[in-house]
């Protein structure tokens, strides 16, 4: 495995300004770069002769939904030769169109079709943004902070229709979220480890 | 004048014995050649993601289980795994072994299941029964160890729920005897079988550079030459201890995969061997006691344990702020869980990387100028289960 640390001085001295700041953590390289930069450092980590990161893990995003940008993006490289991988990430707010990176990477297809199905981030020039593991005629983005756990709609076979038919979700019992978590902080010490097995 | 060129639209699936579950796949045939192959996923999708960010961190362990549900513990693994890096928790060396032990029993039980039913895919029957008999003996392990034969629920940060019955071992040593005979068994009936060799060998094939392009992983990419095995590369628990062998492939077609796999059993066999043998005493979780819960004798006479009990399997424990990638070397590829945490009791997103959704990205790629008979091959060889490929 490559150290990591002069990985890091490496990337950060080539692409200088727009990398906006790389930490190490976990044996991992964390990169944080600005949505426009994204296919310049890409084509760079891919390409270039020192870092060799030619395997696109996955993408996915998360929500933050109280803040300005509200969904950060993550992209999981991993380089076989440096045996290393880098997390590059981003945010944006809730209207930008962000570039595909299939013609970078083949296999981003499918990772780009599922973070738009799953958030509504679109991609431009995207080949295929279809939805992919939602129903047909889906409506919501399910892994948005704000879309409820039980969702929006119910699928069941009707007799009298004879037919499957989708109607408004009706619970007997409304979705409870428990609130266990304690508002006191623990103490940090553990009394004594034993030693023996239970 | 000019021939039309005309395609006829085959709608394969989402219930069709050769599609390994739930897939539908929409065909372009032009004759019998298959022009375009375009995969309707999501037909299994239960939103396990979802569920995953409003449950605890033990809660969410079960639902690993119903992924890849034909190794269920590997998957569990690679989600201990990053809790134990979040927490900087030690696992128990006995805990590493038990750990190992049954990662490799679940690369047997899915590896003979992909075997044997890409066989019975081409047309021979004899292998799945012989196959399932040993499945069979291997899930009785699984359900001694943990009290099911599927859904273990088995690993948890930190180490293992509980210590090994008595007399595990020594029926996990007997099965690891006799075993080999059953691999080299298959072997006669399909490594040199006409009518398998003729479906499988040169069908389906993946250059070095093009599994690297499709994010390939595990057997897909190994049978393609690509010597990469996180067990070795990346060891995490006790597999730098262990002494094994990374077949690969050459042509990167069907065939060198099957290869791959039943090489890869009997590495599997050879490594839970060593492990039986290394097996050491002591505990099998850790001591940490925000992490493990007691032990139920000491719940009748010591009050901290009760509280410790009560609050972990109500409030469950907190993971401090972090975000870690952490994954294994599942049966059919790099497992992967992405986790955000944010110092509560539940995970703020748990992103899995299933490697079944990379590989069956890649059929159009693979299937096209392939014959429509050659879609279950290519299917049966890329080892794609729905449960991880929809979560």
């Amino acid at each position: 495995m490559i150290n990591l640390s002069d990985l890091e001085k490496k990337i950060n001295s080539e692409l200088a300004t727009k990398i906006k700041l790389s930490e190490i953590k976990h044996n991992q390289l964390y990169l944080y770069i600005e949505c426009e930069n994204l296919i310049d450092v890409l084509v760079f980590l891919k390409s270039s002769n020192f870092t060799k990161f030619r395997q696109l893990v996955d993408i996915t995003a998360v929500d933050y939904p109280e803040e300005n940008e509200r969904f950060k993006l993550i992209y999981l490289l991993l380089s076989h030769e440096l045996n290393s991988r880098i997390i590059l990430s981003y945010t944006i707010n809730e209207k930008e169109v962000i570039p595909s990176v299939t013609e970078i990477f083949p296999s981003a297809n499918w990772m780009e079709r599922e973070v738009f199905d799953m958030y509504g981030i679109k991609f431009k020039d995207h080949p295929d943004l279809r939805r992919i593991l939602t129903d047909y005629n889906f409506e919501g983005f399910p892994l948005r902070k704000d879309f409820p756990l039980t969702g929006h709609n119910e699928v069941r076979y009707s007799e009298d229709d004879k037919k499957v038919i989708y109607e408004p979700v009706k619970l007997e019992q409304n979705y409870r979220n428990f609130d266990y978590e304690s508002p006191w902080e623990g103490t940090k010490y553990i009394k004594e480890i034993s030693k023996k097995n239970d | 004048m000019t021939k039309e060129k005309k395609t006829l639209n085959l709608n394969f699936g989402p219930q069709h014995p050769a599609a390994h579950g739930v897939l539908r796949l929409i065909l372009e045939l032009d004759g019998e050649v298959v022009e375009k192959a375009d995969p309707h996923i999501g037909l299994l999708h239960r939103g396990t993601e979802k569920l995953i960010e409003h449950k605890t961190y033990t809660q969410a362990v079960p639902y690993f289980d119903r992924l890849d549900y034909v190794a269920p513990m590997n998957q569990e693994h690679a989600f201990a795994l990053a809790i134990e890096k979040i927490l900087n928790l030690e696992v128990p060396i006995r805990g590493q072994f038990i750990r190992v032990i049954f990662c490799e029993i679940g690369r047997i039980l899915s590896h003979i299941l992909n075997v044997t039913t890409q066989a019975m895919d081409v047309g021979a029957l004899t292998p799945t029964l012989w196959g399932f008999e040993e499945r069979e003996k291997l899930m009785g392990f699984y359900e001694r160890v943990s009290g099911s034969r599927l859904h273990a629920n088995y690993f948890r940060p930190g180490g293992v729920h509980q210590d090994l019955p008595r007399g595990l071992v020594e029926d996990i040593a007997e099965f690891c005897e006799q075993f080999p005979t059953i691999i080299n068994d298959l072997e006669t009936l399909l490594t040199d079988n006409r009518i398998f060799k003729q479906r499988n060998v040169d069908i389906g094939i993946v250059s070095k550079q093009d599994a690297l392009d499709y994010s390939f992983s595990g057997v897909m990419l190994r049978g393609s030459g690509v010597a990469w095995d996180l067990r070795k590369s990346q060891p995490y628990d006790c597999y730098e201890q262990l002494k094994f062998k990374v077949p690969i492939g050459k042509n990167g077609d069907c065939y060198d995969r099957y290869l791959c796999r039943i090489e890869e059993m009997r590495e599997s066999v050879n490594i839970i061997n060593q492990c039986l043998v290394k097996l050491p005493k002591g505990p099998v979780k850790t001591q940490d006691a925000k992490v493990t819960p007691p032990a139920k004798k000491e719940l009748k006479n010591s009050m901290e344990a009760l509280i410790h009990h009560f609050k972990l399997f109500t409030e469950g424990y907190r993971v401090d702020k972090d975000e870690i990638y952490s994954s294994v070397e599942a049966p059919k590829g790099e497992f992967g869980v992405y986790l955000i945490s944010d110092g509560s009791n539940k995970p703020y997103k748990c992103k899995i990387k299933a490697p079944g959704f990379s590989h069956l990205q890649a059929m159009d790629y693979l299937i096209k100028g392939h014959m429509l008979a050659d879609v279950p091959a290519v299917l049966g060889s890329m080892d794609i289960v729905f449960g991880e490929v929809d979560r």
